[in-house]
């Protein structure tokens, strides 16, 4: 059997650290070790964006990184998403346009979609679906997740002009 | 026409609140099936045939035992062999050995992907080499993929003791065709001499998978002495109850299944793939075990719904009138009995009244993973054909399309193609909002074509549980036994807040587990909103009726001198000078008017009510890729009441892209040698954000008497229209009838090479 690794990271803003085994993902080690189940397994090669995380502010899958590749780095997940207890724009407005059906991709999109919100405060209808082309929603046909970007992008613009 | 409320009297009803179980969906915390972690536990993994159809000689699993860290081993010599008797489940029949031997091989492998055997060790890595240390010696056989070969004289038979049903006299040799069924009316010959026009199409699809985002997960544990509990996400924790305990060969009362969360199911999760077999693995050592499925055991194992081969020939008047059809269904069924080609001989038609026909069906075993439920089990493909065949019909009698659908479609009081007469039915009602949409009449860019498509599903009632416990502050938990897939936790909520005279915010809806809540079938046959609505608005009653007898004992009144309004007991003696007392009063002083106030409905909802679409498309062809993109869509739908209309869009649009995916790019490849080559997101491409215009959604509403609400099941018509619609959008802009699905670049391109090649 082969050694475990001592990895020390970030986790929404908290120090973390973990022993894993080389052969386990960056999803494996936030699932099972640190038990930060929000990031979901839908395909474990990529294709679906339910394990989408932010690694050093970049917009990564976590099934497609090694957890030891985790070393230093600092990781945001749907976990960090909502700031003491109040819910972020997008998902207030995920839950009043009825975005989500079954919430099993909910998670990852909500975090590609905040990483469009800070990469493009004002996209097109075009330019979030492309964004958001990498994460796979089977129930809604994402008519009503794109309304919620839109308007959830709308309500951030508003907050910083006001701010 | 009935003495349902109006509308407008509705307080909850008909609103958008925010769903209850939505927070929890937003922030992560949900817990689906994957998410679950049981001290002590350890993990599963499932050994998969690599052949399409093949003899197990023998399985030496001496090596794995002995690896450091493996904790136990089955294969289907752990389970007992079953009878061959019906099990019924919802939207699918199968027998208990059928299903048995699909958990786990049993002589023979079916199919690539096929359980051979299993293990639990203390990792997944572990796992994955004892998996390789298990040695299975294979007779390999004679494959068969395609419907047709497989019907075929001598094609492989699958299975020797198979003879065909439904042919009259039993046949005397064995067949891969497991049933026929055939369905009629009036005199075919003489209705297609009648005729003034016939049209006729032979058309083609491929399996395609429900394509949920969450794989297959659970975790069990059982004790030596034989009581087991399950964690698994499912559309049925009863139905997963009962098959455990069958092929465990325990008492049912002596499994317990917690529902958890469910990440899609759309058909597909109405069986047992890992339950039984982690429940084995935990008998063995004892420890509690999870499995869950990658993608491609997914694609390889579970799922898909049939592909077949659809032939249809109709005959019409000059003026439109149907006068004769004609419709042969084939479906594969997979590795065993079982397609959904009943349901699409009843669906076929089922739009049209039309006085001579004949519809033939056929089900068919074949070396592919035996396919389960998906959203309107075999409607749409039939449609496809049958909606293709309309259009072609319109377009050479120069009639416009949803004119002739207006001509002969269904309306109260026909006898449908499946039996029943129709009643309270919105098919008219929706075709007009369809022609009456500014979609139907906006005009076309150039090399833009439109198509329209009907659709049909039954949508069923059946037995449902729910309970209403009201709070000693007055505030009110609603249980059911329904996995709420869509938001239907929701809907429950809203139906029992309505009746109590409640704010939505003050019932909390949850989904028990079986040892919490009486059987409820499983969610699917969009029945959920339907009978178990029923259930909680009936147990809300009961409720309300114990908090008027506690408020006559409160005030010393006679029980009829007690209104219920808004949340509050009115008294309606004139002698008396009492304030309303509010339900939080009244729960407050439970105690002293006699007890706890709750209430379980057990009921066997009937009347449910049909379902109709009608979906308007707008496509594009790239004359240099082929690639066609849908660039407006609209789907106009009756349903009945709409409890919560945002979630009621959610199916209409949820459902239209699903259709979508399988008319444009979804499909099964199987190679030569029998085994799937797309079994992965990469490879099977379903639709993305990128491909999609917004769905426009149109809810009609026809309400369903026999409902407390009017509500009709909206979650499966949805999925009917769409391939035809796609379909009939490509003639329309190419001149090209597409007979074939998926309408993927390589064969748009393909299909428009011959046009310009024919006319040089």
């Amino acid at each position: 059997m082969s050694r475990k690794t001592h990895v020390t990271t970030t986790v929404n803003g908290d120090a973390a650290e973990f022993l894993t085994d080389p052969h386990a993902t960056l999803l494996d080690a936030l699932r099972d070790d640190l038990r930060l189940t929000g990031a979901k397994e839908g395909c474990g090669s990529g294709d679906c964006g339910a394990c989408s995380v932010m690694v050093d502010g970049r917009l990564v899958c976590a099934c497609l990184m090694l957890a030891v590749e985790a070393e230093g780095k600092r990781i945001e997940t749907i976990e960090g998403m909502a700031q003491e207890g109040e819910l972020h724009p997008l998902q207030t407005q995920f839950l009043r346009h009825a975005a989500l059906q079954c919430g099993f991709c909910t998670p990852g999109i909500l975090v590609a979609a905040k990483a469009l919100l800070e990469a493009n405060p004002n996209p097109t209808e075009v330019e979030a679906r492309f964004w958001l082309a990498g994460n796979l929603c089977r129930c809604t046909g994402y008519d009503k997740i794109i309304r919620a970007v839109m308007d959830a992008a709308a309500d951030m613009r508003q907050e910083r002009r006001a701010s | 026409m009935s003495d349902l409320p109006e509308k407008s009297l509705f307080r909850v009803v008909g609103t958008r609140p925010i769903r209850p179980d939505g927070v929890d969906k937003v922030t992560g915390k949900a817990a689906f099936g994957a998410d679950i972690h049981l001290p002590g536990m350890v993990i599963g993994k499932i050994l998969r045939s690599p052949h399409p159809h093949a003899r197990i000689v023998s399985i030496d699993t001496r090596k794995a035992r002995a690896l450091p860290g493996v904790k136990a081993l089955v294969t289907a010599d752990d389970f007992p062999d079953l009878p061959d008797v019906d099990f019924e489940a919802g939207e699918g029949a199968a027998t208990l050995r059928d299903i048995a031997h699909n958990v786990m091989a049993r002589g023979k492998v079916l199919y690539d992907g096929h359980a051979v055997a299993a293990v639990a060790a203390i990792s997944p890595w572990i796992c994955d080499e004892a998996l390789a240390l298990i040695e299975v010696k294979y007779e390999v056989l004679p494959h068969v993929i395609e419907v047709e070969a497989a019907m075929a004289a001598d094609a492989p038979i699958l299975n020797e003791n198979q003879v065909t049903q439904g042919l009259g006299a039993k046949p005397d040799t064995p067949s891969n065709i497991a049933k026929r069924t055939v369905l009629n009316r009036g005199d075919l010959e003489a209705g297609f001499a009648e005729a003034d026009m016939i049209v006729e199409g032979r058309y083609r699809t491929q399996p395609v998978h429900q394509g949920y985002i969450e794989p297959h997960a659970c975790a069990a544990s059982m004790s030596a002495d034989g009581q087991g509990e399950v964690w698994s996400s499912s559309q049925g924790q009863f139905v997963i109850r009962a098959l455990c305990a069958k092929l465990m060969g325990a008492e049912m009362a002596d499994i317990k299944v917690t529902p958890a969360e469910i990440g899609g199911g759309f058909g597909g999760k109405t069986t047992v793939y890992l339950e039984p077999v982690a429940l084995a693995l935990s008998k063995q050592c004892g420890a509690p075990v999870k499995m869950t499925m990658t993608r491609d055991e997914v694609f390889r194992a579970t799922g898909p719904t049939s592909g077949g081969v659809i032939e249809v020939k109709l005959g019409a008047k000059k003026d439109g009138t149907l006068v004769a059809a004609q419709v042969e269904l084939k479906y594969q069924a997979g590795a065993f009995p079982g397609s959904p080609v009943g349901a699409a001989c009843m669906t076929a038609l089922a739009c049209y009244d039309i006085p001579n026909f004949l519809i033939t069906g056929w089900d068919v075993i074949t070396n592919t993973p035996k396919v389960a439920a998906y959203r309107a089990p075999g409607a749409p493909a039939a449609a496809f054909g049958v909606e293709s065949a309309m259009d072609e019909l319109a377009e050479r009698l120069g009639i416009d399309p949803i004119v002739l659908r207006e001509k002969n479609g269904v309306r109260d009081g026909v006898k449908a193609s499946y039996g029943p007469t129709f009643k309270d039915i919105g098919f008219q009602e929706t075709l007009a909002a369809a022609k009456a949409h500014p979609h139907y009449s906006a005009p076309l860019a150039p090399g833009v074509g439109r198509g329209v498509a009907a659709g049909f599903w039954f949508n069923i009632g059946g037995e449902s549980t729910a309970a209403v416990h009201i709070t000693e502050d007055g505030s009110a938990v609603v249980v059911s036994g329904n996995p709420d897939i869509g938001g239907s936790r929701a809907s429950m909520a809203m139906m029992a807040a309505e009746v109590l005279g409640l704010a939505v915010e003050k019932v909390r809806p949850i989904v028990g587990d079986t040892a919490s809540i009486g059987y409820s079938m499983l969610t699917g046959g969009s029945r959920t909103t339907f009978a178990t609505g029923m259930a909680v608005t009936q147990a809300a009653e009961k409720v309300v009726a114990e908090l008027k007898v506690r408020a006559a004992r409160t005030w010393d009144v006679a029980e009829d001198n007690v209104a219920w309004r808004d949340g509050e007991a009115i008294c309606l003696d004139p002698a008396k000078d009492n304030k309303p007392l509010s339900l939080a009063a009244l729960a407050g002083h439970t105690g002293k008017t006699g007890g706890p106030i709750s209430a379980e409905v057990s009921l066997n909802a009937q009347g449910a009510g049909p379902g109709f679409g009608v979906h308007i498309c707008d496509v594009e062809v790239d004359g240099e890729t082929g690639n066609v993109t849908v660039l407006r869509y609209t789907a106009v739908q009756d349903v009945g009441r709409a409890i919560h209309p945002a979630y009621v869009e959610g199916q209409l649009q949820g459902g239209a892209v699903q259709g979508i995916g399988w008319a444009l790019n979804e499909e099964y490849v199987f190679g030569d040698d029998g085994r799937m080559q797309n079994s992965g997101f990469l490879d099977y491409r379903m639709p993305v954000a990128s491909d999609l215009p917004m769905i426009d959604t149109v809810l009609v509403e026809v309400p369903n008497p026999r409902h407390p609400f009017g509500a009709k099941g909206v979650g499966e018509v949805p999925i009917v229209p769409p391939l035809a619609a796609v379909a009939n959008a490509v003639r329309a802009a190419t001149g090209i009838r597409m007979m074939e699905l998926p309408i993927s670049p390589p064969k748009m391109r393909a299909a428009l090479d011959a046009v310009a090649q024919a006319a040089e």
